[in-house]
């Protein structure tokens, strides 16, 4: 039985022009390019550096952190250099990559496949962060962090994502078609690691083939393939669960909570060809597509420059004029060919004014709800872009604004053609932005404060030593003036000094307090909207986010500026 | 830099608003059918009028003027306003009307989208306020009134005021059939003995009752288009019967029937065409239906104890001023919050 979840589109789908090519390996190109960060997380640390001779999949930069995930030489060859290079980021900032000269011997570093059924779960977790293995749905979270599964939780339903809701990526389904033996053993290796009660497999009805291909592969096993409806963004990972298991994620925690895993297709070949036959992440299967001669899947080696990779599909039609990288619903614009392909590039469009036409001028919202109707998180777009456009950021957040998993939707079917996931971007990076302001702002004051009291203890402490030498000075001048008298005046003198010790050390201790309590309340109320309970999942989305932050306000900007002038 | 999606459909405001002044052509056409082409008239000055009126304010508050002038918006509040108001009325009425629901309804309170109140509504009122006489005058259906007057006598009527020789204003027109009933009413006439009266038809008033079946015709297209949803037209449409059931059940002597309700006056014009404009209604589907069948008891309420024809106008006006507030306690749950979360 299957489920919805609200709203979709159908968009137009054009898969079939690169859908029935066979994939080829594409052929190794000048120079390879491989960015250091290609994950979610934390960044690596190279371990190369320029002038070094590498072989295929040797580790040029290793995991730091737990959310991080290595890098490796594609093929084998010299390292020009270790340097920033334009990277496709939404910031459109350079980033560390490490340029490889190929030598043209593609000679493999030593490798063998792994026993994983004798390995404990936690080294196998390990050798896929080592391997740097990520989610290769789009997302590139480090899977190893994915599969982390504390012993409280249990699996029921491993959920393999073959949806390939958007338009113009073909990879999986070629994958599934090409390699579906391969991707059973991979999702094998994920069964061991998450031991789920059930393996479902959606794919969209819009790929029989690929489905035959699995249903054959998956004989035998418990694996199940459901065919869901093709919907965008039925490959959304919490619209992808509700639609297989009925089980709505809740908001901010991941689908382990609700006792599901959930993994792509490419991801488990992947992890199928480390396990088996150990291989470290160095290529992927990429659609390249549009407007280009013969439009085709390609196995890549990360790091091949996009412009490149386009000559191997017979190059760009006239007319061209840039890149998505990704589908058109939620890729990513680039015009520099010189970027290269990432894990997470599962597509290359090539652009031309035909294709995607710039849409036409915004007009104002008209409330029509069109937007409402096809949220897939049962958001209201049009009060979110209200309060984006009018900077009411808090409103935003009420409305739920961080449930909004920029899909696009909403955008497609606006008639006014308002920019609505631009807008959400800019309020979730403002809104980022002002919380760290805060959070700074408020250790700064915490700070000043501590200062405050230690400048106040200290004087306390000198006042008190003031007093006590006073007091000693007293005692020994009394001692000397009444010594032939009885002992009992000293005694007599000595409970005051004392007294006042303790009231000052009383209010000194309830002055900490105070700022304790200060302290403790501020850390609570700002918890509730605070990253403090955000999963690594989100938290690594932050830092996406926040990267484009520069970007997106210009544009936000500009649009205000043009709007005065307008007034 | 663009950014993505890099797709979308290929609708627009002006499409849309095409749409809905395509599902009044049956209406207008009825009304032609009973009434003659005056209305045509107004239709046209009221067009003429908004689009004018709409060029200058764009102008004036320094806006684009081609993308907004084309929107259509200004022709639909234009037609609305135009099938609300007596065709047989001097020319500024309607021109006055139109500039008024433009200008100050419209653009004072941000143009496009940003309206809390009907425009057309708006000018209704202002009209019916500032001329009720005018406003009286509706034109007999054809074969009714005590003379009828050829287009051209209409036309000079409209624009000189001149009527041919002889006839009187009150010959060509006469009241509403809603306005009838209430003051046959208040000469304790019995019910049975109004509506049987010649301007009465099967439902409600001869000839209007079918300009209200060509509206409820139109809005099947509006409904194949998805423009509108059921929410409104059933809310509005079940509470105006509810309302005036209950009381026909209670004094069938005094109070006149659902249906007769349902197709007179402005119902059938607002359940479709009033209350479902986005702008002014709310945007959840429980804050529509709240909205909705607010306007439909407060039209039974101000057409059957109010002082004024009739009463879709101000119960759409005074529902508009709720909207903001129907939206906000309506807001529905956000997926992976519905758990009742902590
Ligand atoms: S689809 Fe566009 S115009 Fe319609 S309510 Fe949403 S944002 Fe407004
Ligand atoms: S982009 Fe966000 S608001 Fe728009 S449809 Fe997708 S989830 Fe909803």
């Amino acid at each position: 039985m299957l489920f919805h979840f609200h709203g979709g589109i159908h968009p137009d789908e054009h898969k079939l022009e690169s859908s029935e090519r066979p994939s080829a390996r594409a052929p190794l190109p000048s120079r390879l390019i491989v960015p250091l960060q290609q994950h979610i997380g934390a960044k690596t640390k190279a371990i190369v550096q320029a002038g070094d001779k590498v072989l295929k999949g040797q580790m040029l930069a290793r995991a730091d952190g737990m959310v991080s995930a290595a890098v490796h030489a594609p093929t084998s060859g010299t390292v020009l250099s270790v340097d920033l290079h334009a990277v496709p980021h939404p910031s459109g900032l350079p980033d560390l990559c490490v340029t490889i000269e190929p030598d043209g011997e593609e000679r493999w570093i030593e490798h063998a496949p792994l026993d994983y059924r004798a390995m404990p779960r936690a080294e196998l977790l390990a050798k896929l962060q080592g391997a740097g293995i990520v989610g290769l749905g789009g997302a590139t979270f480090p899977t190893h962090v994915k599969l982390s599964i504390n012993p409280a939780q249990t699996v029921e339903t491993l959920v393999l994502n073959g949806a390939e809701c958007e338009p113009w990526i073909t990879t999986d389904d070629r994958l599934m078609r090409e390699r579906a033996a391969e991707i059973v053993q991979g999702i094998e290796i994920l069964r061991y690691l998450v031991n789920p009660a059930e393996t479902l497999v959606g794919i969209e009805d819009n790929k029989p083939q690929a489905i035959a291909a699995m249903r054959q592969a998956c004989t035998g096993t418990d694996i199940q393939i459901i065919t869901v409806p093709t919907l965008y963004p039925t490959g959304g990972e919490k619209q992808l669960i509700k639609v297989l298991t009925g089980k709505e994620v809740p908001s901010g925690v991941r689908p382990l909570n609700v006792g599901v895993s959930c993994s792509n297709v490419a991801t488990a070949y992947a992890i199928h060809r480390l396990v088996n036959h150990g291989e470290p992440m160095i290529s992927r299967l990429i659609t390249v597509t549009g407007s280009v001669r013969t439009p085709q899947n390609f196995e890549v080696l990360i790091g091949t420059p996009v412009e490149e990779l386009v000559k191997f599909a017979g190059g760009a039609l006239p007319g061209s004029n840039g890149f998505i990288l990704g589908g058109p619903m939620m890729g990513l614009h680039v015009s520099n060919g010189q970027l290269p392909v990432v894990k997470a590039t599962n597509c290359i469009i090539v652009e031309s004014a035909q294709l995607f036409p710039p849409p036409p001028a915004a007009m104002p919202c008209i409330r029509c709800t069109r937007c409402v109707d096809v949220c897939p998180a049962e958001l209201q777009p049009q009060e979110l872009h209200w309060f984006a456009k009018s900077t009411n950021f808090g409103k935003a957040q009420e409305y739920n604004l961080f449930d909004c998993i920029e899909c696009g939707a909403c955008n497609y079917v606006c008639p006014s053609h308002i920019p609505l996931v631009q807008y959400f971007r800019f309020a979730k990076s403002e809104i980022w932005a002002r919380e760290r302001e805060k959070r700074a702002a408020d250790a700064a004051r915490e700070r000043h404060e501590f200062r405050l009291l230690r400048i106040e203890r200290e004087k306390q402490e000198k006042a008190e030593k003031l007093a006590q030498k006073e007091k000693a000075a007293l005692a020994a001048k009394a001692a000397a003036a009444v010594a032939p008298a009885t002992d009992s005046a000293p005694a007599a003198v000595q409970p005051a000094p004392a007294a006042a010790e303790s009231a000052a050390d009383g209010a000194t201790q309830s002055r900490i307090q105070a700022a304790i309590d200060r302290a403790k309340e501020q850390a609570a109320a700002s918890k509730e909207k605070d990253t403090d309970i955000l999963t690594p999942q989100q938290l690594a989305e932050m830092a996406e986010i926040e990267a484009r932050r520069a970007d997106i306000r210009e544009i936000a900007h500009a649009d205000a500026k043009q709007q005065q002038e307008q007034q | 830099m663009p950014s993505s999606p890099f797709i979308t459909r290929s609708t627009s405001v002006s499409a849309i608003m095409f749409k809905v002044l395509l599902a009044l052509v049956p209406g207008i056409a009825l009304y032609v059918w009973f009434y003659g082409p005056a209305i045509l008239v107004s239709l046209a000055l009221a067009s003429v009028t908004a689009l004018a009126t709409e060029a200058v304010m764009l102008k004036l508050r320094n806006r684009p003027i081609k993308p907004f002038l084309s929107d259509n918006s200004a022709l639909l509040t234009a037609w609305l306003l135009a099938l609300s108001i007596p065709p047989l009325a001097p020319w500024w009425l309607v021109v006055v009307g139109t500039m008024f629901a433009i200008s100050i309804a419209k653009h004072l309170y941000g143009g496009l989208g940003s309206n809390p109140f009907n425009p057309a509504m708006i000018g209704y009122a202002v009209l019916i306020i500032s001329f009720p006489l005018h406003m009286t005058h509706w034109l007999s259906p054809l074969g009714l009134g005590q003379a009828e007057i050829g287009f051209a006598d209409q036309l000079r009527y409209i624009f000189s005021g001149a009527l041919p020789p002889g006839l009187t204003l009150d010959a060509v027109t006469m009241a509403t059939p809603l306005d009838t009933l209430k003051t046959q009413l208040h000469m304790n006439r019995p019910m049975q003995e109004i509506t049987a009266m010649p301007i009465y038809g099967h439902l409600a008033g001869h000839g209007s009752e079918m300009v209200a079946v060509g509206f409820l015709l139109g809005s099947v297209y509006l409904f194949a288009n998805r423009i509108i949803t059921w929410h409104q037209p059933v809310a509005f449409l079940g509470t105006l019967f509810l309302t005036a059931e209950i009381f026909h059940m209670v004094d069938s002597g005094h109070y006149a029937t659902p249906m007769f309700h349902w197709f007179s006056g402005a119902a059938m014009l607002g359940a479709f065409f009033i209350l479902t404009d986005p702008i002014t209604s709310p945007t959840t589907p429980k804050g529509k239906l709240i909205f909705a069948a607010g306007a439909g008891f407060l039209t039974y309420i101000i057409r059957v104890f109010g002082g004024f024809p009739d009463g879709v106008a101000f119960a759409t006006l005074l529902m508009n001023i709720c909207v903001p507030l129907i939206d906000a306690y309506t807001q529905p749950k956000v997926f992976g919050h519905k758990a009742g979360k902590k």
